[in-house]
């Protein structure tokens, strides 16, 4: 079972009340935290060694990600996919399962709502959005349920499974919206016929970014509730922590496999609703942008806490929305914001051997002084 | 495209290109099977493959030798497989997790050092004709192998043997089946799987310098499509036999090279359908050996993937 250990971890050292309790609670927020610095870190001495400033990459980064109130109008927006995509890693994740195969979910998911929309346009937006809404949703649980079933049912590794079905949606996705699902009219980038102007997902008010972003702070509060708060997530819990342990009690692990495998790629759906509903305005390649596959860091970085999957999606947002100047004024390649993930991600992973070395995190250890 | 030759070129035609298609499959195969012998498992190797395509290349056009190319890959994809390696010999660290992290980290540093690559043309591997008795030039192109794939073949026959009848086989085997039966003959685990890994990601280098460098010889940022994912996959298929790995490799070849044939021969209908069928074949072959219950015979007893 992979990632049993963090389960184990989280069911048998609840944090309690007091000066354990909250020596317990840094550790968990303490460690990730020191993980990212170390993190940065080593990208910034990856920059000095070829001559770049880390102290101008960082500071463009604030400017173009958190700088101004039009930059965090454009971080925000890319937040919404990336917390829903989190989610789709962190809720099998409670169930020992490594699932990264969001991106497929968020594909297949835009593309159903985008045809959707063209066979529904002239209804009226109170029918035809929640019904896309609603494909949407119930493919991306198609698509991810049934690597948890196969996982289940077959003993079929998660990972490799959910990595393989999202090159076969990305697929699939071309396929479609290349062929049978094409608009004629797109000539340079094959894409479903655009949806009506009633039809498009606008802006929060007051905001200006979309309704997204609410659905997926929703979404995290949402699954924070389910996991630490109703007898679903304990059973998953347990069931995380030692699955046959769980079969001999009783609790039902393929159905909460399956479950929380289809709920997380609800979600991830959703994702694909709102980028072609809110962003693109019909289905096509933009869809494969690369979201679920920032949503595993995040997932990983946020130690799979649904609430602490917020901020971390917020940040890694900045990050993404802040490459366009980075590559401008600093003449670095696109590809700087995924090595800087890169870096984060083996910090965040080594940091896991520290858990419960620190004498000052863990209680049980101060008497024994 | 000659009419008289019609459809029937397209069994060889596929067989050609399943030799083309199967090589970075074969080397990556045969790495991650030695990884997973020792009870690790390196899903990085699709990072290793993407980075050695794009070392392989760089060195190939700055020193103008493919040669030199394939040695730059095999050291940075052993590297690659050392820092895997490394990392996971901590406790408490996940293996496929950290697999994860490096192929994002391998993909994130092959597009940043490749971008100034993009144009450039680099040196290509030699290919050996084995059509000469034909004149038709569709036979004779789809004959030409190129010598990484008969290195490959020759690798895997040494690998087989080295498992089978070597101390270093035997050790490996040892490690891979149990941490306390090695620890208690004196293994020290831990060094034994980074060696191992280390050998592994040299491997995936190599295959990966061979796409960059041979087919589809150029390099580019979608140069590689899952293969290094896909052979993880395969070595599952093939029991972690190195044999095994050779064949799985011939067929998935076949299986990608089924796109870009029915495309040569006017067939361009459903062609993302039959770009998918590695895909779909890999994830087939998983569900057919996968079982709930039982162990897989010949899994090593310490890989997380089968426990």
């Amino acid at each position: 079972m992979t990632l049993s250990s963090t389960a184990e971890r989280t069911t048998t050292a609840r944090p309690g009340l007091g000066l354990a309790g909250l020596a317990r609670r840094s550790e968990a927020v303490l460690l990730p935290i020191g993980a990212l610095l170390v993190g940065f870190a080593l990208f910034s001495l990856f920059l000095l060694v070829q001559g770049k400033s880390p102290t101008d990459f960082f500071a463009l980064v604030y400017r173009a990600g958190f700088g101004t109130a039009f930059s965090w109008e454009n971080t925000l927006s890319r937040t919404a996919p990336l917390l829903l995509a989190a989610l789709c890693v962190a809720l099998p994740a409670r169930l020992g399962l490594v699932v990264i195969g969001g991106e497929g979910a968020i594909v297949l998911g835009g593309v159903g709502a985008g045809y959707a929309g063209v066979l529904l346009s002239g209804t009226s937006a109170f029918i035809a959005l929640p019904i896309m809404l609603l494909i949407a949703m119930g493919i991306g649980a198609l698509w991810i349920g049934a690597v948890g079933a196969l996982r289940h049912y077959r003993g079929v590794n998660e990972t490799i499974a959910s990595l393989l079905m999202a090159y076969i949606a990305i697929a699939l996705m071309n396929h479609l919206v290349e062929g049978p699902l094409r608009d004629p009219a797109s000539l340079n980038k094959p894409s479903t016929a655009p949806l009506d102007e009633a039809l498009r997902v606008g802006n929060v008010p007051g905001w200006d970014v979309h309704w997204g972003l609410a659905f997926g702070v929703i979404a995290c509060l949402l699954m924070w509730v389910l996991i630490e708060k109703t007898t679903w997530g304990f059973a998953a819990q347990i069931a995380g922590g030692n699955a046959r342990a769980a079969q001999v009690q009783g609790l039902p692990v393929g159905k909460l496999i399956i479950g929380f495998a289809a709920l997380g790629g609800a979600l991830a759906g959703l994702a694909g609703f709102f980028e072609v509903a809110a962003v693109h305005g019909s289905a096509n390649g933009s869809l494969a942008s690369g979201y679920g596959y920032t949503g595993i860091l995040i997932a990983f970085l946020a130690r799979h806490n649904p609430l602490a999957i917020i901020p971390v999606a917020v940040l890694l947002a900045g990050f993404e929305a802040s490459s366009g100047l980075v590559q401008r004024r600093m003449d670095l390649p696109d590809a700087t914001v995924l090595v800087l993930q890169g870096f984060v991600f083996v910090a965040i992973l080594m940091s896991e051997t520290l858990y419960g070395r620190f004498k000052i995190f863990t209680p049980e250890r101060w008497r024994s002084a | 495209m000659d009419t008289e030759l019609g459809y029937s070129i397209i069994p060889l035609a596929i067989l050609g290109g399943a030799i083309r298609v199967s090589t970075p499959f074969l080397f990556v195969s045969l790495g991650e099977a030695l990884t997973e012998r020792s009870g690790r498992i390196n899903l990085g190797l699709e990072g290793t493959l993407v980075f050695g395509a794009m070392s392989g290349y760089a060195v190939a056009y700055l020193t103008n030798s493919p040669w030199l190319g394939v040695g730059a890959a095999m050291i940075c994809g052993a590297l690659f497989g050392l820092i895997h390696g490394v990392i996971c010999s901590l406790p408490r660290v996940n293996d496929i997790a950290v697999g994860i992290a490096m192929m994002i980290l391998g993909m994130g540093l092959a597009f940043y050092f490749g971008k100034p690559y993009v144009q450039p043309v680099a040196p290509d591997l030699p290919a050996i004709g084995f059509g000469w008795w034909s004149d038709i030039p569709q036979v004779r192109a789809a004959l030409e192998v190129n010598v990484l794939f008969l290195i490959g073949a020759v690798l895997a026959v040494v690998l087989w043997w080295m498992l089978r009848s070597t101390r270093i086989g035997l050790i490996l085997r040892v490690v891979g089946d149990s941490t306390d039966a090695a620890r208690a003959m004196g293994l020290r685990p831990a060094v034994v799987r980074t060696c191992a890994t280390a050998v592994g990601g040299a491997f995936a280098g190599v295959g990966g310098a061979y796409l960059s460098l041979y087919y589809p010889g150029s390099w580019n940022e979608g140069i590689s499509s899952g293969q290094g994912l896909m052979a993880v996959a395969l070595v599952i298929f093939a029991r972690w036999n190195p044999l095994a790995c050779f064949g799985a490799a011939l067929l998935f070849g076949g299986a990608g090279a089924l796109g870009p044939v029915l495309q040569s021969v006017g067939i361009s209908e459903g062609y993302y359908l039959f770009f998918a069928a590695p895909y779909v074949l890999t994830l087939g072959v998983l569900i057919a050996t996968s079982s709930p219950t039982r162990a897989m015979t010949g899994a090593p007893g310490e890989l997380s993937i089968t426990k």
